[in-house]
């Protein structure tokens, strides 16, 4: 499946760029199906970015240092900067703007509730990584905490408040 | 829609798009919550004064002309505002000023700007110190208006009409101060109210959750860099790597045929203009894709030219410093007594001398640097993530040639600032308005995280000399410093930033003190930095106090209670360094291997003091247990903003003390991303936490730096303690700290 999908892509690609015709890339986002013309080698961060306009996925370092541009595939944490496109063909994405629709998810209950957020550029990603750690590991230790969000800078030094954010949001999924 | 979600107003949106018309279309990415007035009715009826606006239905709407840069800014104008106005806070709106009125908005034809939101400068931890005066003032003129309108309307005097929780009553006279807006905005007072006393806070002092959040955990907050116009261009940039190099030449062979590429564009530097926001050497793609625009520009081979610079290095500064340390540097302050001379005729075993130094650090906010301008006939729009949003309105008028008249700045949420008039205070916000000039469409340009690091504008490196002598009681009798940095010149020497910061301004009393220092003119663009020189300098001049404390034979917590006491500043450090012996269990009586440190600064009018608890094994692994602060800073407004800042500025601090420094080698930075310049993650996070001891006696301290410059200086006397081991320099963990 996944290696036909790129021999589609590349003749697409070189289809497109001896200027034949267009590259149309089908991308499941927080549910929705949309078409894309993007060249397969671009990072999904962009897609989602720009053609998308899903902005809430950030763009921090580029190479997956800093987890602003966290997103989930098929429910994994994936840093969006160094997921080339066509391989998120036939995947479920979802960005933050998917988490919910009225940010009611425990850890966006959790986030409002302690203030987490300070500049907040960085929190859709601290928020994605905090998810995905809550459905592997719903009650999460201060360990599991330390070795799941640290792959997430905050430059405005929120660590501790994302701490008790996760485990707040482990009590709301208990209650 | 929950009542969180309507704190920040979404009404100034419908204005904006129904004042731009047909010029935006489909799929533009309105930042809705931040949006400023666009081609606006220059006084809105219903407004009282330029702060605000209240409704028919008792919503009020302030205007913020500070930046939201994590800060709580935002929150805090309100807070001021509403506290006099004397509202519902669950009524309160915030939206960013129009700052296109606050650079041209002339009323009195005196050919001056008005300047209705007094200041839009939003730095130095000045908020709530600096501006509550005014702000407060805003919010009271507004409620002695509304009650001037209701006295009027039902036929009283204005003294028996009381106004509180938006409700306007006198006998059976009852109203809502949405009833009166439009008449109170006619209302010319005789004279302006005084603002209130701290012991009639109603508002202020109690824990306000920040307005911004709701919109911050749901990806809906809008920063500079996702505004998404249609049409719009994309533009990456490499300027010369060594700064103020020039360009030489560059091969794009290839380049512009590539798909969505649109051009190729070089930026020079100009003769004689070198602030931190003009252009330097550089080379642009512009593409229909900023990855397109990115890849492209990593094709073309560059020729630079590094100039003078391509031989200076951390090595090269280092020598320079310890050159300069034995010439007579500028006086920093006047000199007491003889030190030199006491020093020298002082016995050997009565002297104390330490050599310390701090590397470049770097902004490396979560936003990188970016801007993006649309210019079009008749109008141009500006998004620059600038601490002072009136700025790029005269940046980019001066970049354009035009008056500043049509200019306009959409404020959004900024992602982090730190200083050095945040991120769009480079020349990435002239480099937008040019392209988009050139191509005649929206331009977005984004600075790589690797240009980011690079041509941030940076925290100077520091090589401090210190020496002293103590006297028969073990306190020092005599102190010299020997203070290098190396600033660019043209930009640093601002502010409180200097060479040897906190040192010269040491809050100890010693009879014979002499404060030398060299500004060195670096070639590297340099800014403040959340604590400008008190961040770099604590952590020298409190290790050297505990030098000074363990030779003379005193515990350091009674050294500096005693050294102190005579101090212009003892009241609020007594009170502090009080409140330290209760609250933190400060103790030099712990096993080998952790240790306390002590460790205190002024910075921004705020007094703060750190004790930090630090374990570290015998093969030499650091682990900070937990870092206290006590804090006075004369009134705090929101409590909970404030633990949330001081944990945020200890953060800050311990990142670059512990594991940063930028590497400069061959006149540029080499350590440009986060795999290389690294910082403090979750897993090395500090439990942090706060004591109050403040002084309310009539001063008021800031808040979003001061938590952070005492913190590393803690960190590294806990380490003596724990291990023997003086720490030189940072980051801490580039030193052995391993002990048997």
């Amino acid at each position: 499946m996944g290696s036909l999908i790129f021999k589609e892509i590349e003749l697409a690609n070189f289809k497109r760029d001896v200027g034949v015709e267009k590259m149309i890339l089908n991308l499941n986002v927080n549910g929705v199906s949309h078409e894309v013309d993007a060249d397969p080698e671009t990072p999904l961060l962009w897609v989602l970015r720009e053609k998308l306009r899903l902005t809430g996925t950030k763009f921090g370092c580029g190479i997956s240092q800093c987890g602003a541009c966290s997103v989930h595939i098929d429910g994994q944490l994936k840093k969006s900067c160094s997921v080339n496109v066509a391989t998120a063909v036939g995947r479920k994405i979802k960005t933050i703007e998917g988490l919910s629709a009225d940010s009611t998810t425990a850890v966006q209950k959790a986030w409002v509730e302690l203030t987490v957020p300070q500049c907040g550029y960085c929190q859709s990603g601290q928020i994605m990584a905090a998810s995905a750690l809550l459905d592997r590991s719903p009650n999460p230790s201060d360990s599991e905490i330390d070795s799941a969000m640290s792959g997430n800078l905050c430059r405005c030094g929120t660590y501790n408040s994302i701490r008790a954010g996760i485990h707040r949001a482990a009590e709301i999924l208990k209650a | 829609m929950t009542h969180q979600d309507k704190k920040i107003s979404r009404r100034f949106a419908m204005q904006c798009f129904a004042g731009v018309g047909g010029s935006f279309v489909l799929g533009f990415n309105l930042p809705v919550q931040a949006a400023s007035y666009m081609p606006q009715p220059k006084v809105f009826a219903d407004e009282i004064n330029a702060f605000i606006e209240i409704s028919t239905d008792n919503i009020v709407t302030i205007r913020v002309p500070h930046t939201e840069q994590g800060q709580g800014g935002m929150t805090s104008v309100c807070q001021l505002i509403a506290e006099e106005l004397d509202v519902p806070w669950d009524n309160v709106r915030g939206v960013f000023a129009d700052m296109n009125r606050q650079v041209n908005q002339d009323d009195d034809g005196d050919g001056k700007a008005d300047l209705p939101f007094v200041s839009t400068f939003t730095a130095g931890s000045f908020l709530v110190r600096r501006q509550h005066p005014h702000l407060c003032a805003a919010g009271a003129s507004a409620r002695e208006r509304l009650k001037q309108a209701a006295a009027e309307a039902w036929g009283v005097s204005r003294d028996t009409v009381t106004a509180k929780q938006g409700h306007l009553m006198s006998g059976s006279h009852m109203g809502s101060y949405g009833d009166f807006a439009v008449a109170a905005a006619g209302v010319t007072l005789a004279e302006e109210p005084k603002i209130k006393a701290y012991k009639d806070w109603w508002l202020m002092g109690t824990d306000v959750a920040r307005m911004d959040v709701p919109e911050k955990v749901n990806g809906s907050a809008q920063y500079c860099i996702d505004v998404e116009l249609d049409n719009m261009v994309y533009v990456a940039v490499k300027a010369c790597p060594v700064p103020w190099g020039k360009l030489v030449s560059y091969d794009k062979t290839g380049v512009e045929a590539r798909p969505g590429i649109l051009g190729v564009v070089e930026f020079r530097a100009t003769d004689g203009k070198r602030k931190v926001d003009h252009h330097q050497d550089a080379v642009a793609v512009v593409a229909d894709s900023w990855y397109r625009a990115k890849t492209a520009l990593d094709l073309i081979t560059i020729k630079w030219d590094a100039l003078e610079w391509g031989d200076v290095s951390d090595a090269s500064y280092e020598a320079e410093a310890r050159r300069l340390w034995d010439v007579e540097g500028e006086l920093s302050v006047d000199e007491l007594g003889d030190a030199r001379a006491v020093i020298a005729g002082a016995d050997s075993s009565k002297v104390v001398d330490g050599e310390y130094s701090r590397p470049f650090e770097t902004h490396a906010r979560m936003e990188p640097i970016n801007a993006t301008v649309w210019v079009q006939n008749g109008r141009v729009d500006i998004w620059s993530p600038m601490q002072n949003q009136a700025t790029p309105i005269t940046v980019v008028a001066d970049e354009l040639g035009m008056s500043t008249k049509t200019l306009h700045t959409n404020s959004v949420f900024l992602g982090g600032s730190f200083g050095g008039n945040g991120g769009g205070n480079t020349a990435v916000t002239r480099q937008a308005a040019a392209i988009s000039k050139q191509f005649g469409r929206p331009a977005k340009v984004i600075w790589s995280r690797e240009e980011d690091i690079a041509h941030d504008k940076q925290r100077p490196s520091h090589y401090i000399r210190l020496k002293a002598s103590l006297g028969a009681n073990g306190l020092p009798e005599a102190y010299v410093s020997n203070a290098v940095w190396f600033p660019y010149a043209a930009a640093a020497r601002v502010g409180p930033a200097n060479a040897d910061a906190t040192i010269k301004d040491m809050p100890y009393v010693i009879a014979n003190r002499r404060h030398e220092k060299h500004d060195y003119d670096s070639h590297v663009p340099a800014a403040t930095h959340r604590g400008p020189g008190v961040n770099a300098n604590t952590f020298i001049s409190e290790q050297f106090v505990d030098q000074m404390a363990i030779a003379g034979g005193w515990d350091p917590l009674d050294w500096r209670i005693e050294m102190s006491k005579d101090h212009k500043d003892s009241e609020p450090w007594q009170r502090v360094l009080k409140k330290v012996k209760e609250v933190c269990g400060f103790t030099t009586d712990l096993p080998k291997g952790t240790g306390m440190g002590l460790a205190m600064a002024k910075d921004h009018g705020t007094f703060a003091a750190s004790v930090a608890t630090v374990s570290v094994s015998k093969r030499g692994n650091l682990f900070v247990e937990n870092i206290s602060l006590v804090i006075n800073a004369g009134y705090i407004i929101n409590p909970r903003a404030c633990i949330e800042q001081l944990n945020g500025a200890v953060h800050w601090e311990t990142s670059h003390a512990i594991t940063g420094g930028l590497q400069l080698k061959g006149g540029q930075f080499v350590n440009t991303n986060f795999d290389s310049y690294n910082l403090l993650r979750m897993k090395d996070s500090i439990p942090v936490d706060c004591h109050f001891a403040n002084s309310e006696d009539q001063w008021w301290g800031g808040m979003g730096e001061p938590g952070g410059p005492p913190a590393p200086a803690s960190i590294a006397n806990a380490i003596y303690f724990a291990t023997g081991k003086r720490v030189p320099s940072t980051p801490i963990l580039s030193h052995d700290l391993s002990w048997s």
